[in-house]
C-alpha cells in the first residue's frame, strides 16, 4: 500500500481540493500589443497529501504556472481556487520557497523567519517562540542572529525553508529550490525536508516542485507532470507509486527514470507521440541553449566504448556529469540537425552524425553548416536576407524584432545570440559585435 | 554575536539599561539637541529687508559663524532627505509620475543652483514677513537644490531594481505596502542613497558659502556663517581672515566625515547582499559609541515601535485589506490622453517662457547668450582636457601603488568635498599682482573643485584592475605605450568617465561663481554665460536672468545626450571588467 493511497483516504472528508487551476490560459503582451501565449488551457488539482513534481525544458512556462498558482501572477484565462475559493492574490496557507533563496540580506535569520509571523500581526512572543522552533525544526539552531551573507548557500535555502513553514503553510510551493545547491547540499536538504513530510512534523497538506533534475524528482514526487513548451502545458503525467525513502538504485526507480527521460525527449512535437517525425519548426522556435563544443565533445563521446553510437539517457547522463538542463538541450540540437535519434530513453547516432564524430575539425564545419542551412529556418532565414542585401550586411536588431513576434523578450535574445554564435562557428555568416551587425564579410 | 557592527533592526526592549557608553553618547545627543535649538531661535530672529546684520571678522566669532553654516547644511540635508522618499516612491510606483517627475528632475538637475536661489528669494521672504527666517529658508533651499536630485535618482534607481524574487516573497508572506516599503525597499536603497548623501554634501559646502550672501532686488543680505565672513573678507581684502575661514571649514569637513559619515558608511555595508571582504569589516570609533549605548537602543526600538504603529493605523483605516494581484497598466487610452495633456502643458510653459523673455530681449541678444554659453562650453572642455592630461596618469600611478592608494583616497575625497569658492580670493590676487588675462586665468577656477572627481575615479579604475590582468601585460611583456592603449585606458575608461561627467556637471555649477570675481573694489570678468547670469542676478532682471539659466540648461542637457550619455553606454557595453 502506498503512502499516498494512504493520505488521501484519511483526509478524503475536505471537499474541495486543496489547489487547483481550471482553464488557465497566460498570454504575455508583446510591445506590438500581440498577445504571446505562454501557457494553453491547463487543468490542475494538486490532492491532499501529495507532492508533485513539474518537469521540462528550461523556459517552458513551469515557473510562470507557479507564480499564477501562488497568485503572484493573475491567468489570463481561467481561475484558480484554493480549498474552493478562488484566488486573486497571496493567500494565506500558501507559502512559497524561491530558486534564489530571497532573503532579505540586512534582517538576521531570526529576522527573516518572523517576517511573514509580523506582517500577519502575531504577536512578539508568540513570533519568537515559533520562528525559534522552526529554526530549530530545519536544523539552524545557532545561526539565529547571523545575517545570510555569512552563511553558505544550503544554509540559506534553509533559511528560506524556515520562513516558509514558520507560517504553518497548508501548501508548499518550491520553484527549483535545490538548483542553486551543489550535488551533496541539495540531497541532505532534500532528505530532512521528506523526512519532516513524511513524519508528518509539518503541518503541509500538499507540496508542488518545480525541478530541472530528474532524479530529484522522481525521489520526492507521488506525481510528475511534463510540461510541453511553446505554449506551456501538461503533455504527460507519471505517477511514482514507491515508498518513501526511495533508493536511487532501485531497478523500479531506474524504470521511472528512464521513463521521465522518454516523456521529456519525446519533442518537438507538441503531442509527444513516439516515433513520429517531428514536425517541421518555423523561424520562431525556441532554438535550444546548446554549445557547439559540448556538441561535438558528446558526438565523439557517442561513437566510443561503452557506447557505440548508441546510449541509455539516464545511463549518459550519470557517465558524463550532465544535468537536465545541460543534456536536453544537446539532445534536442542533435535531433534538430539529424545527428543523432533520441526514442524510449536511448540516443542513437545517425549516418550524418557518425561521419561528423569521425571527420576533423574543418570537415566537422562543414558538416555543421550543411545541417544548420537543411534543418535551422532561422539561420537559413538570415543567410537568404544576408545574400540577397546588396551590401551584405543587416542589424541584428532587425531579426530580434522578428523573433520577438512569436518570443518573449529575454527568449528572443537568447534564440538570436544562439544561432549567431552556431552561424559563426559553422561560417555560413560573421558577427560583428561592437555594431551588432551581421554580414558575409570575409568569405 | 556581540561582534556584528550594524544596528540590529529587531531591538531588544528588556536590555535598554544604560551603560559606560551613554556616557560618551548623552552628551553628544543632548548638545546635538541644544545646537538645533539654538539655530532655530537665531533662525527666527527679527528681521526686516534693508537692514544689514553686523558681520566682525573677528576669528573668535568663526566658530559661532560655522555652526550656523553647518546648521544651514543639516537642515538642508533633512528637507533633502524629506523630498526625495516621496518624490522617488512616487516616481517609482506610478508609470503616470514616472513620465512627469523623472524628465521634470533631470530638468531641475542640470539648472544652475544658484539660479534657483535668485528666482526664489523674493518668495521666501515675503513667506515670512518681518524674520530672517525667509532669507535662512531661501539659503537653506539653494543648498537643497545642490543636493537633493542626486539622491532622489538613487534612491528611484533603487526603488526600481529591487530583485523581483525580494518582492514576490514580501507579497507570498503578505507584508502591507507600508512594511514592503520600509522593509524592502528603502533598505535596499540605503547603501547607494548614503554614498549620494556624501556627494550631496560635499556639493553643499560649495554652495553653502556661496549662497549666505544673498542679492535681493539690488541690495546684498549677509546671513551669519562662513560664507558671509569670507565675503566680508573678500570686501575688507583681508588675507588673514579667509585663512581663518579656510581652517574652520577644514575643522568642519573633517567632523563631518568622522562623526556622520563613516559611520553611516560602515552601517550602510549590511544592507548590502554580497559579502564583504574582510579588509572593510572595520568600525568606525562613533559608530563604536552609537551601538554600544543603549541610548540609541532606546531611539532606535521608539523608531521601529512608532513606524509599526502607524503601520497598524494605516492597515486599520484601509477597510479592504484582501490580497490581490498587482494593478496592471491603465487603458491604452487613458494612457494616450494623458501623454498628450502632459505633452499640452509642456509646450504651453515652453511657449510662455519664450514670450516672457521675448517681451524684454531682443533676438540679437539671445544669440549672443548662446554665444556666451558656448564659450563657457570651450572652457569648460578644455579644462577637462587639461585635467585629465594631468590626473589621469597621476590616478595610475597612484592606484597601481595599493597601499598609497589607500592612503590617498580619503584625501582626494576630501578635496572634493572642500568648497573651492574658499581660495578664489587667493587666485584674484595673484591674477592681479602679475596682470594676468582673466578670460583665460579666471577659468581653472570652475574646475578647480570638480577636477578631484576625476583624480578620485581613476584611482578607484586603476585599483579594481584584476591582478590577473596586470600580471598577463607584464607576462605579454606589453611596452609603455602599447600597454597604455590595451591594458590601463580600457580599464580604467568606466571610472574616468563617470568621474569627467561629475567634473563637468559641476563646473557648468561652478561658472556662474567663477566667471566674476570680486577682490575689495576690484572685479575681474571673464566672458561666459556664468559671467552673464551673475550680472543680471545682481541687477535683478527676472527676464534676463530666466534667459541665461534656460540657454545653461540647455547646453548642459545637450552635452549629457550628446556626449556623456554616448561616452557612457560605450563604457557599460564594452569595456566593462566584470
Amino acid at each position: 500500500m502506498s503512502l499516498v493511497a494512504e493520505r488521501v483516504t484519511t483526509s478524503s472528508t475536505a471537499a474541495a481540493p486543496p489547489l487547483r487551476a481550471i482553464a488557465v490560459s497566460k498570454t504575455y503582451r508583446t510591445p506590438d500589443h500581440i498577445g504571446r501565449l505562454v501557457l494553453e488551457n491547463i487543468d490542475f488539482t494538486l490532492h491532499e497529501g501529495e507532492i508533485v513534481a513539474v518537469l521540462g525544458k528550461s523556459g517552458a512556462g513551469k515557473s510562470t504556472f507557479l507564480r499564477i498558482l501562488a497568485g503572484l501572477l493573475p491567468p489570463s484565462l481561467g481561475h484558480v481556487e484554493y480549498r474552493g475559493q478562488p484566488i486573486t492574490g497571496p493567500v494565506r496557507g500558501i507559502a512559497m520557497v524561491f530558486q534564489s533563496f530571497a532573503l532579505f540580506p540586512w534582517l538576521t535569520v531570526l529576522g527573516n523567519v518572523e517576517l511573514g509571523l509580523e506582517a500577519q500581526g502575531v504577536s512578539a512572543a508568540e513570533r519568537r517562540r515559533r520562528a525559534v522552533e522552526a529554526i530549530d525544526i530545519i536544523g539552524l539552531d545557532g545561526f539565529e542572529s547571523a545575517y545570510p551573507k555569512e552563511l553558505s548557500g544550503g544554509m540559506q535555502q534553509r533559511v528560506s525553508f524556515a520562513r516558509a513553514l514558520v507560517v504553518n503553510p497548508d501548501i508548499l510551493l518550491l520553484d527549483e529550490p535545490f538548483s542553486q545547491l551543489d550535488v551533496l547540499t541539495a540531497e541532505t536538504l532534500r532528505n530532512d525536508l521528506l523526512d519532516l513530510w513524511v513524519e508528518r512534523r509539518i503541518p503541509t497538506k500538499g507540496i508542488l516542485i518545480v525541478s530541472h533534475n530528474i532524479e530529484e524528482a522522481v525521489d520526492m514526487a507521488d506525481r510528475i507532470l511534463i510540461f510541453s513548451s511553446d505554449p506551456g502545458g501538461i503533455s504527460a503525467e507519471l505517477t511514482v507509486r514507491l515508498p518513501h525513502p526511495r533508493s536511487p538504485d532501485s531497478p523500479a526507480f531506474r524504470q521511472i527514470v528512464d521513463q521521465v527521460y522518454t516523456l521529456l525527449t519525446t519533442v518537438p512535437g507538441r503531442d509527444g507521440r513516439r516515433g513520429v517525425k517531428p514536425e517541421p519548426i518555423g523561424v520562431g522556435y525556441r532554438l535550444p541553449d546548446a554549445p557547439v563544443q559540448q556538441l561535438s565533445a558528446l558526438v565523439e563521446k557517442l561513437t566510443e566504448e561503452p557506447y557505440n553510437g548508441r546510449a541509455d539517457l539516464p545511463h549518459l547522463a550519470d557517465e558524463e556529469n550532465l544535468t537536465t538542463d545541460e543534456l536536453l538541450p544537446l539532445l534536442e540540437l542533435l535531433q534538430l540537425l539529424g545527428l543523432a535519434n533520441v526514442s524510449g530513453g536511448d540516443i542513437e547516432l545517425t549516418g550524418a552524425g557518425r561521419r561528423y564524430a569521425e571527420a576533423d575539425m574543418l570537415s566537422r564545419k562543414q558538416i555543421f553548416a550543411e545541417a544548420l542551412l537543411k534543418n535551422v529556418p532561422l539561420a537559413v532565414h538570415i543567410r537568404r536576407v544576408l545574400d540577397e542585401r546588396p551590401g551584405h550586411r543587416a542589424p541584428a536588431a532587425r531579426f530580434l524584432r522578428e523573433l520577438e513576434d512569436h518570443l518573449s523578450e529575454e527568449e528572443a535574445e537568447r534564440v538570436l545570440d544562439t544561432v549567431i554564435n552556431w552561424g559563426r562557428h559553422a561560417e555560413i555568416f560573421a558577427y560583428d559585435d561592437d555594431d551588432r551587425v551581421l554580414s558575409l564579410e570575409n568569405f | 554575536m556581540e561582534q556584528r557592527w550594524g544596528l540590529p533592526l529587531i531591538a531588544w526592549p528588556s536590555r535598554l539599561r544604560p551603560n559606560l557608553w551613554d556616557l560618551v553618547a548623552l552628551p553628544l545627543v543632548l548638545g546635538a539637541l541644544a545646537l538645533v535649538a539654538w539655530g532655530g531661535m537665531k533662525m527666527g530672529a527679527r528681521y526686516e529687508v534693508g537692514e544689514s546684520l553686523p558681520m566682525s571678522l573677528d576669528p573668535w566669532r568663526l566658530p559661532e559663524y560655522a555652526l550656523r553654516t553647518v546648521l544651514r547644511m543639516a537642515a538642508s540635508l533633512v528637507v533633502s532627505l524629506a523630498f526625495s522618499f516621496p518624490y522617488a516612491a512616487l516616481a517609482a510606483k506610478s508609470r503616470q509620475a514616472e513620465k512627469i517627475l523623472i524628465p521634470v528632475l533631470d530638468i531641475l538637475q542640470s539648472v544652475p543652483v544658484l539660479g534657483f536661489l535668485s528666482i526664489t528669494v523674493t518668495g521666501f521672504i515675503a513667506l515670512f514677513p518681518g524674520r530672517l527666517l525667509g532669507v535662512e529658508c531661501a539659503a537653506i533651499f539653494a543648498i537643497f537644490t545642490s543636493q537633493a536630485w542626486n539622491m532622489t535618482f538613487s534612491l528611484y534607481q533603487s526603488f526600481r531594481t529591487v530583485p523581483v524574487e525580494l518582492v514576490e516573497a514580501a507579497r507570498m508572506y503578505h507584508l502591507s505596502p507600508w512594511q514592503r516599503f520600509w522593509r524592502l525597499e528603502v533598505p535596499h536603497g540605503v547603501p547607494p542613497l548614503i554614498w549620494n548623501m556624501m556627494m550631496s554634501v560635499s556639493a553643499g559646502w560649495f554652495f553653502v558659502v556661496a549662497s549666505e550672501a544673498i542679492t535681493v532686488s539690488g541690495q546684498t543680505i549677509l546671513l551669519p556663517g562662513v560664507g558671509s565672513y569670507i565675503a566680508t573678507a573678500i570686501a575688507e581684502r583681508d588675507l588673514a581672515a579667509i585663512g581663518y575661514a579656510l581652517l574652520i571649514m577644514l575643522i568642519v569637513i573633517l567632523l563631518y566625515d568622522q562623526l556622520l559619515f563613516r559611520p553611516l558608511l560602515a552601517w550602510s555595508r549590511k544592507f548590502r547582499g554580497d559579502a564583504d571582504s574582510e579588509e572593510y569589516d572595520v568600525r568606525p570609533w562613533f559608530l563604536l559609541v552609537m551601538q554600544r549605548a543603549r541610548l540609541f537602543d532606546l531611539l532606535q526600538s521608539g523608531v521601529l515601535a512608532l513606524n509599526r504603529a502607524l503601520d497598524r493605523a494605516i492597515t486599520a483605516m484601509s477597510w479592504r485589506r484582501s490580497p490581490a494581484y498587482d494593478t496592471g497598466p491603465a487603458s491604452p487610452a487613458m494612457i494616450r490622453f494623458f501623454d498628450l495633456a502632459l505633452l499640452g502643458v509642456a509646450s504651453a510653459a515652453v511657449v510662455w517662457l519664450f514670450a516672457f523673455v521675448r517681451e524684454q530681449v531682443s533676438g540679437d541678444e539671445i544669440g549672443w547668450v548662446f554665444l556666451l554659453g558656448a564659450l563657457t562650453a570651450l572652457r569648460i572642455i578644455v579644462l577637462i582636457v587639461i585635467a585629465s592630461l594631468i590626473w589621469v596618469p597621476v590616478g595610475v600611478w597612484i592606484g597601481l601603488r595599493p597601499q598609497l592608494a589607500e592612503r590617498v583616497q580619503p584625501v582626494v575625497q576630501f578635496l572634493a568635498a572642500f568648497p573651492a569658492n574658499l581660495v578664489f580670493p587667493a587666485v584674484v590676487v595673484l591674477i592681479l599682482k602679475f596682470e594676468l588675462n582673466p578670460e583665460i586665468w579666471l577659468s581653472p577656477l570652475m574646475i578647480l573643485g570638480t577636477q578631484w572627481y576625476i583624480l578620485f575615479n581613476v584611482i578607484a579604475g586603476t585599483t579594481a584592475l584584476p591582478t590577473e590582468l596586470k600580471l598577463v601585460a607584464s607576462n605579454l611583456g606589453l611596452r609603455r605605450w602599447l600597454w597604455w592603449r590595451r591594458v590601463i585606458w580600457p580599464a580604467i575608461f568606466p571610472a574616468y568617465v563617470t568621474g569627467a561627467v561629475t567634473a563637468a556637471g559641476g563646473s557648468w555649477n561652478a561658472s556662474i561663481v567663477a566667471e566674476v570675481v570680486q577682490w575689495g573694489n576690484t572685479t575681474l570678468q571673464a566672458t561666459g554665460i556664468g559671467a552673464y547670469i551673475t550680472e543680471y542676478t545682481a541687477a535683478g532682471d527676472p527676464a534676463r536672468i530666466a534667459l541665461g539659466i534656460g540657454v545653461l540648461c540647455l547646453y548642459v542637457l545637450v552635452f549629457n545626450r550628446l556626449l556623456w550619455h554616448r561616452l557612457y553606454e560605450l563604457a557599460a557595453e564594452r569595456l566593462r571588467l566584470d
